[in-house]
């Protein structure tokens, strides 16, 4: 089959997360449902409107492969439109993952900035699945405003029922936000960790990610340990249309997921 | 690579003479390929479908400066006395629009296009190059069915550059003057008596040989034709020096140069399109009245575009020209080897020839290693 033609698929599931985001859990319409990874993405094409890369939010019971979207342009919005038996087309998963098991052993830091915590939550699900492994997790969210965070239920649940330490900051507060106010690196002073032990799971904007990345360098966190999300526009994931270079990069297929050590200099260059 | 039954550089039999192409193109077109080869049209050497010797360009010539193309009537019989066209292969291993998939209600059906058997003749050792370049990019990780079936059935006769033009500097390349490997036939053209010498490449080149009236080449043919190469090898007009350039180029990323060059970039893609190996593409879709069948194509794209780094709801990653002009050479001539091992340069000087402003890529390479900002030379 040529590289860039997707599968059917049928959205199984919907679930409105909030006023612009959906996560639709998303199955073959034949055949079982592809191997994925943490940290993976596919590439999904909206009938008519195009295709976008979009990182895997979660596996279904089923094996559905979950994706959280947010409308923010045209194939977003088209997808965020769809309803349970619709069909979308899917190529991949693609592109390398999160080492959830690299950090066994280690205490872990999971830092999101707004969407980005959509991609770390197959990171937090995968570290539940094996939580004696890990030291100490901390979770750190930042968000635009309250109503903008993503998953208030399950962020509960790893609190209540996973010993993990979750903490939220938002932007903008509104009257009844009891929580801290803003950047997400400001949470880093809250958490327990021994920065040489230390994984660190980073996705959010790149301002962000870097901020989050430097900070923990500092605090001692090795720059190989630490493992950023990269976004870049893609119209292939397959290494065959050039867009997503980041220097001697193609993150479809080295990345999106690739350590500070590799990157750090690359983000630091202006315009990359 | 194995692509379309190449043997690499040993010849499969002795080297042959011909005294016409004729034969040569008529047990072509008898194998069922279409001869496509140079012609003269839109005052350039373009490549298109001929149909006999007739067609192609006897005694045509061509003046190739950074920015400048001009054809020069010699007079001679000589066919392929110039440089590159502006045409390269890629037209042919990477069509500028290719259909993908057709989505209709429920099902996705895949298009499959078209692997026309063409017989490219007249192609130079930067072309060939250029393209087991792209056999990298279309047969790595993800192989393309339709990239394999269009190459296998390119018919690739090579014939080696006398004449290479102002901008060639495919010796500091590493990739010709002379054709010696990936072709099925590589011919050398020689002069009084004007004849061919001929080398095939693979066993469906040696065929196609042994159907068409030859003799052994002798001695002199032998010798008259390493002298085209050899002679063809000293006559580079531009020079590149690739030594440890995958270091120093991507480590000059804040250099001055970067600044001049794109105060006469136009952003207008010219190099990129010219380029036979570039193959970034974007994708289009089509969708009928009724809104129920779209069709997917893919189509040639640049780094030089504005949209070609964007995200929805942010600027382009690359917002300025210097970005997209330090991109773009950084990429042909240092990332390129960490992406897909080999550069992404052949030497062509397609261009340089093509820039409407002459920018000139051996220039900005030398002036951004000895970190000079200055341009040497404002048209």
């Amino acid at each position: 089959m040529h590289p860039m033609t997707p599968v059917p698929y049928r959205v199984r599931s919907r679930r409105p997360d909030r006023a612009d985001t959906v996560t639709l859990a998303l199955e073959p319409v034949s055949g079982p449902c592809p191997f994925s990874l943490p940290g993976q993405f596919t590439m999904v094409y909206a009938h008519g409107v195009g295709e976008i890369p979009i990182s895997l939010s979660g596996r279904g019971r089923t094996g559905a492969l979950v994706h959280t979207i947010r409308a923010v342009g045209a194939v977003s919005q088209a997808l965020c439109r769809k309803r349970p038996g619709d069909l979308v087309g899917v190529r991949g998963p693609y592109g390398t993952a999160f080492d959830v098991a690299g950090a066994a052993g280690l205490d872990v830091v999971v830092a999101a900035g707004g969407l980005g915590l959509a991609p770390l939550r197959t990171v937090v699900r995968e570290l539940i699945a094996h939580r004696s492994r890990y030291g100490r997790i901390s979770v750190i969210a930042g968000t635009r405003t309250p109503m903008t965070l993503l998953y208030p239920r399950e962020l509960d649940r790893w609190r209540m029922a996973h010993d993990i330490d979750v903490q939220v900051i938002v932007d903008h507060p509104d009257h009844i936000w009891p929580g801290p106010v803003g950047l997400v690196t400001k949470l880093i002073d809250r958490i327990v960790f021994a920065p040489r032990r230390t994984a660190a799971f980073v996705c959010g904007p790149e301002i962000m990610m870097r901020a989050v990345a430097d900070d923990l360098m500092a605090r001692g966190v090795p720059a190989r340990r630490i493992a950023l999300s990269l976004e870049r526009n893609m119209k292939c994931g397959v290494g065959r249309c050039g867009h997503c270079q980041l220097g001697p990069l193609l993150l479809c297929l080295d990345g999106p997921v690739v350590d500070y050590e590799r990157v750090g200099g690359l983000l630091a260059v202006r315009e990359l | 690579m194995s692509v379309g039954g190449s043997v690499g550089g040993n010849a499969l039999m002795d080297t042959v003479v011909i005294e016409s192409l004729e034969p040569l193109i008529a047990a072509l077109q008898s194998a069922g390929y279409a001869v496509v080869g140079p012609t003269v049209k839109d005052a350039a050497v373009r490549m298109a479908e001929i149909s006999s010797v007739e067609d192609l360009p006897a005694g045509v010539g061509d003046v190739q400066r950074p920015g400048n193309y001009r054809l020069a009537e010699r007079g001679d019989e000589m066919l392929f006395d110039f440089a590159a066209s502006p045409d390269s292969a890629k037209r042919f291993t990477q069509p500028p629009r290719q259909r993908l998939f057709r989505m209709r209600g429920q099902t996705i059906e895949e298009v499959r296009e078209k692997a026309p058997r063409v017989a490219l003749l007249g192609v130079r050792a930067c072309d060939l190059a250029a393209i087991a370049v792209q056999d990298r990019v279309f047969l790595g990780r993800h192989p393309d069915p339709t990239y394999r079936r269009r190459r296998e059935a390119l018919f690739l006769i090579a014939v080696n550059c006398a004449v290479p033009g102002g901008t060639c500097f495919c010796v500091s390349m590493g990739t010709g003057p002379k054709a010696t490997t990936g072709f099925d036939l590589a011919l050398t053209e020689l002069a009084s008596p004007h004849r061919f010498t001929v080398e095939s490449g693979s066993e469906r080149g040696a065929q196609i040989v042994a159907a068409i009236p030859h003799r052994p080449a002798d001695q002199g043919d032998l010798t008259a034709a390493e002298e085209v190469s050899r002679i063809a090898a000293t006559r580079m007009g531009r020079h590149v020096d690739t030594e440890g350039i995958q270091q120093w180029l991507p480590a000059a990323h804040d250099s001055p140069r970067w600044t001049d060059v794109a105060s006469r970039c136009l952003s207008c893609t010219n190099c990129t399109m010219v380029c036979p190996t570039c193959f970034c593409s974007t994708v289009e879709d089509i969708t009928d009245l009724t809104g129920e069948v779209t069709e997917r194509s893919e189509r040639w794209d640049s780094c030089f575009s504005l949209d070609f780094t964007e995200l929805s709801g942010q600027p382009p990653v690359r917002s300025s020209a210097l970005a997209r002009y330090r991109q773009w050479l950084t990429h042909k001539f240092a990332t390129w080897y960490d992406q897909f091992g080999t550069s992404g340069c052949v030497g062509c000087g397609r261009c340089i020839t093509w820039c409407p402003t002459g920018i000139d890529v051996t220039e900005e390479l030398s002036a951004i290693r000895d970190g000079t900002g200055e341009t040497s030379c404002i048209r």
